[in-house]
């Protein structure tokens, strides 16, 4: 799967299927500190990401604005 | 995964309330829990006139809507701080919010209301950015909501924001800055009535709000607050609370509930007695306010490239400060 992280943007390829927890932790990313997007579409930890998904990892702590 | 009222495909875990939520029930999820924090802490009465303080960010526009959505008689404001094209890009989605549903929106731009910018006001302070931004915010919030009528300001500090500034107030026991660490500040010489409506909400669940309502907001850290002790004890708090979900919320909560009053007495005498700026009539215990006297500094200067201004190094988070929310 391709997965997409921001801040600084940047793509990684990611074999599937796996689940987004399980991403997250492949990824050492902590699950209170992004949201997981396959599309326009939230998904939660249990949901299994196939090869041919395109995700992004949105991360949601900021210290400005 | 399904969702906890409805059954139907869950788009979100939230493990602190031990419940999954789809798009639909996350929207009513945060709607409540706003709704709950305005009525438990007396923020916002009906029929009262209130200006949201908006940055373009995810916690600014999903109060904004929030409080639409809740039928309060609301307007928004934001500030060109002049952070390069960050601020460009966080001014353009707050007026496409804005103007796409027809909302009210103040806008003030540092360099061309005031002669200067964050970067440039940084450089010939000789401070940390985050210190002539926040001081530009209060200061400009507290004058356009006293100018126009308004009876309070509402800002989008939301659960993580609070925990992490508590956290770092009591670090280095900032006991003043603890005594004012609360959800309402009343109005009071010369100030409006300062809110935050987002006290309940994690900043992950804000997000999650801005995704399932569609609302295009900036995902981009902004370069001046990059690294910044505020963001660490985020951090540190966010390996606690996936360890042991629920504790961002006890820590703030049981901070109000149990300890605030404590360090009231402190906060009242640290106020001091407070006379009006003779250029502005801000309240202030000098001849002339903090922001008449940076403005006085900084003026005139040419800008000063982002790139130019360091890393911060924040000496110490401040109750509604240094948190960057607008």
């Amino acid at each position: 799967m391709r997965v997409v992280l921001r801040n600084p943007r940047r793509e990684l390829d990611v074999a599937g299927p796996m689940t987004v927890a399980k991403l997250l932790g492949q990824l050492d990313l902590n699950r209170e500190s992004v949201l997981v997007i396959r599309g326009d579409t939230l998904v939660p930890g249990d949901v299994v990401l196939e090869d041919a998904d395109v995700v992004e990892i949105r991360p949601v702590i900021s210290g400005g604005a | 995964m399904k969702c906890t009222v409805c059954r139907g495909p869950a788009v979100i875990d939230l493990r602190r309330h031990n419940a999954n939520f789809c798009g639909e029930h996350l929207l009513k999820f945060c709607r409540d829990q706003v709704a709950k924090a305005i009525h438990d802490h007396k923020m916002i009465e009906p029929g009262e006139k209130v200006l949201v303080a908006v940055s373009g960010g995810k916690d600014s526009l999903a109060l904004w809507d929030i409080l639409v959505e809740l039928g309060y008689q609301v307007e928004g404001m934001t500030i060109g701080l002049g952070i390069g094209e960050y601020s460009t890009h966080s001014t353009a989605m707050t007026v496409a919010f804005a103007e796409d549903r027809g909302l009210p929106l103040h806008h003030v731009d540092l360099r061309e209301d005031y002669g200067y910018d964050v970067p440039t006001a940084a450089r010939v302070t000789r401070r940390v950015p985050c210190s002539a931004c926040g001081l530009s915010k209060r200061h400009l919030f507290d004058k356009t909501a006293l100018d126009g009528g308004f009876d309070v300001v509402a800002t989008g500090h939301n659960l993580d924001d609070e925990a992490a500034v508590l956290l770092g107030n009591t670090l280095h026991w900032q006991t003043e800055y603890l005594g004012r660490q609360l959800p309402v500040l009343p109005a009071t010489d010369g100030f409006p009535r300062k809110v935050k409506p987002l006290v309940r909400l994690s900043e992950r669940e804000t997000a999650a709000y801005c995704v399932i309502r569609g609302i295009d907001y900036v995902v981009e850290e902004c370069p001046m607050a990059e690294g910044n002790r505020h963001l660490r004890y985020k951090e540190a708090l966010n390996l606690i609370e996936a360890g042991s979900p629920g504790s961002k919320h006890d820590f703030y909560f049981g901070f109000l509930a149990r300890a605030a009053d404590r360090f009231q007495p402190e906060a009242a005498e640290a106020k001091g007695a407070l006379g009006a700026c003779e250029r502005c009539g801000a309240p202030t215990p000098d001849t002339l306010c903090a922001f008449c006297r940076l403005v006085e500094r900084t003026a005139g200067h040419d800008p000063v490239p982002v790139e130019l201004i360091r890393k911060p190094r924040s000496r110490g988070a401040r109750a509604g400060a240094g948190s960057g929310k607008q």
